[in-house]
């Protein structure tokens, strides 16, 4: 009841801007987007992967499965998948063998409830939580080229798939603090994630504003020059609004991480994705 | 430093004299030796200086190349294949890391 | 490729911000023409290189100046007594102004290759080829690279 209202005020507060000048703005270049329309009460009044702000020779890159520099991750974590560790000397393959069949849409449901723990988890967390419990490993770190290939290639076992992450249920609470803080004004500059990104295809100065979905991640960023995670990516972002970040993998990154699963359903999961 | 291994594309068969396209793209992160660290201490340079792609022992394509080129270089070219044979791909980097790559192909 | 609802914003300020971001040095080292003249004619031994007979292809605007896309290719038809021997990449306003030298041989068939470069700024980019005759040729662009936002 309560999230009902507030998503119908958010929705409505959405209409505004767009009705404000949002669409004028994409409607001169979004002639052959891949635009879906958004879930009845949803925070957007369409839904538009990162993919298609960006320039006709980013998405190059990304389309051609060779020159996607992202790639070159993918097959790290495929060799990765093959490769034992930890005194039981256990492979990823040795209790999900084949990686197409056993990995196949879960890129597209993470973050997930995780029974056992009582909690969510989101894909990097469910990798080393496997890593230390099955095989008892060491985990990866965060933005290590080891977790970010796997959480690759785990994606790409889903690549095309709608995304379609669970908010209700044991969930529920988490998204709604994932919803908060989306809409939480931070730092020095005193901003939240809404106040840009839901200006889409305007420009805050030269830089050109998506809606900030989370299915591309993650992500060979040209800026980064390599490959980094969601979490890398909002941490960047409080960073430029003067705030001090929140760490990676913590309960605030990944509730904001559902509350971007629901703000993205039915976008395909792109991996791995490249962005500017 | 690379970390895995060079992606190569290049047809497997084709016709005497045909002028075939190969493509390659390795890890690298190409530190140009101009940033600064947290401390603010330039982080020394690290790149790919050359590459060279051989065909059955006879040099194809050459590269000197340095911190001007995009980290993961990507580099493609062009050969004439008169005959089958081995392409041999080779990055030196400043370190002095050397990564190899080799192709076959069959010319009918 | 010119995206009309985008802006790009010019000048050495701009460079400035850029180099930082993308790995290349800040202020007093950046590229000037008078040093890109010099790595010419380093290359050309003093020859000055003609225009046209080659293409140098570049996004007009680069998103971003870590990574962009370049593809050159020179008039030749690698035959002997005509193919070309190698091709020099130099940036204007890059800090080191060569990004790169490319030796073809006679085995080559199609002179044309293609990669990504980083620029540090907007700038003039040139490609000069040698050729077996001792002759040299040139083909330039301009890219702007795009900066500034609050993307980070």
């Amino acid at each position: 009841m309560k999230r009902t209202s507030s998503i119908l005020a958010a929705a409505a507060v959405s209409v505004v801007i767009a009705a404000a000048g949002g669409t004028a703005a994409l409607s001169a270049e979004s002639a052959d987007w891949n635009i879906l329309p958004a879930p009845e009460g949803h925070p957007l009044p369409e839904i538009i992967s990162g993919y298609d702000f960006r320039s006709p020779e980013t998405k190059a890159l990304q389309d051609d499965d060779f020159e996607n520099p992202g790639m070159l991750w993918m097959e790290q974590g495929a060799q990765l998948w093959e490769t034992a560790d930890g005194p039981l000397n256990l492979s990823c393959a040795s209790c999900h063998q084949d990686a197409e069949s056993a990995m196949r849409g879960v890129g597209a449901v993470f973050p997930k409830w995780n029974e056992r723990l009582g909690k969510p988890l989101n894909l990097e967390q469910q990798i080393n939580h496997c890593r230390e419990n099955a095989m008892q490993a060491k985990p990866w770190k965060w933005e290590s080229e080891e977790l970010l290939s796997m959480t690759t290639f785990v994606r790409y076992q889903s690549r095309g798939m709608p995304v379609n992450v669970q908010i209700d249920g044991p969930m529920a609470p988490y998204f709604e603090k994932g919803e908060e803080l989306y809409n939480t004004r931070f730092g020095q500059l005193d901003m939240a994630c809404t106040n840009c990104h839901s200006r889409y295809g305007q420009n805050i100065r030269s830089d050109h504003l998506s809606q900030g979905q989370s299915n591309g991640f993650p992500t060979y960023r040209l800026k980064w020059q390599k490959l980094g995670s969601l979490h890398r990516r909002m941490s960047g972002c409080m960073g430029q609004v003067r705030a001090t970040p929140f760490k990676r993998g913590s309960d605030e990154f990944v509730a904001l991480e559902i509350y971007l699963g629901y703000r993205g359903t039915g976008l395909p999961v792109e991996a791995p994705s490249v962005r500017h | 430093m690379a970390q895995s291994k060079p992606r190569i594309k290049l047809q497997k068969t084709a016709s005497k004299g045909e002028i075939v396209t190969i493509k390659t793209l390795i890890n690298h992160k190409m530190e140009s030796g101009s940033r600064k660290d947290k401390d603010g201490k330039l982080i020394p340079r690290m790149v790919i200086h050359t590459f060279s792609c051989h065909f059955n022992d006879n040099p194809i394509f050459e590269c000197d190349i340095g911190p001007g080129i995009s980290a993961n270089p990507y580099l493609e070219f062009n050969v004439k294949v008169e005959e089958s044979g081995t392409f041999r791909f080779v990055w030196e980097d400043d370190e002095g890391s050397v990564y190899t790559a080799e192709r076959k192909i069959e010319v009918a | 490729m010119t995206e009309l609802t985008r802006r790009s914003v010019l000048g050495l300020g701009a460079g400035m911000v850029v180099c930082a971001g993308i790995g290349l040095p800040l202020r007093a080292a950046l590229a000037t023409p008078e040093k890109l003249q010099a790595a010419i004619m380093e290359y050309t031994g003093g020859v000055a290189p003609a225009n046209g007979g080659m293409t140098l292809s570049m996004p007009e605007i680069a998103e971003n100046g870590g990574v962009v896309p370049m593809e050159v290719s020179v008039d030749s038809a690698m035959a002997d007594g005509d193919y070309v021997e190698s091709v020099l990449v130099a940036a204007e306003g890059n800090p080191v102004p060569v990004v790169g030298t490319f030796n073809f041989s006679r085995m080559s068939g199609d002179p044309s290759f293609s990669t990504r470069i980083r620029l540090a700024q907007s700038q003039k980019i040139v490609a000069v080829a040698k050729m077996s005759d001792g002759s040299f040729r040139m083909a330039e662009t301009v890219t702007k690279v795009t900066i500034g936002g609050c993307g980070g």
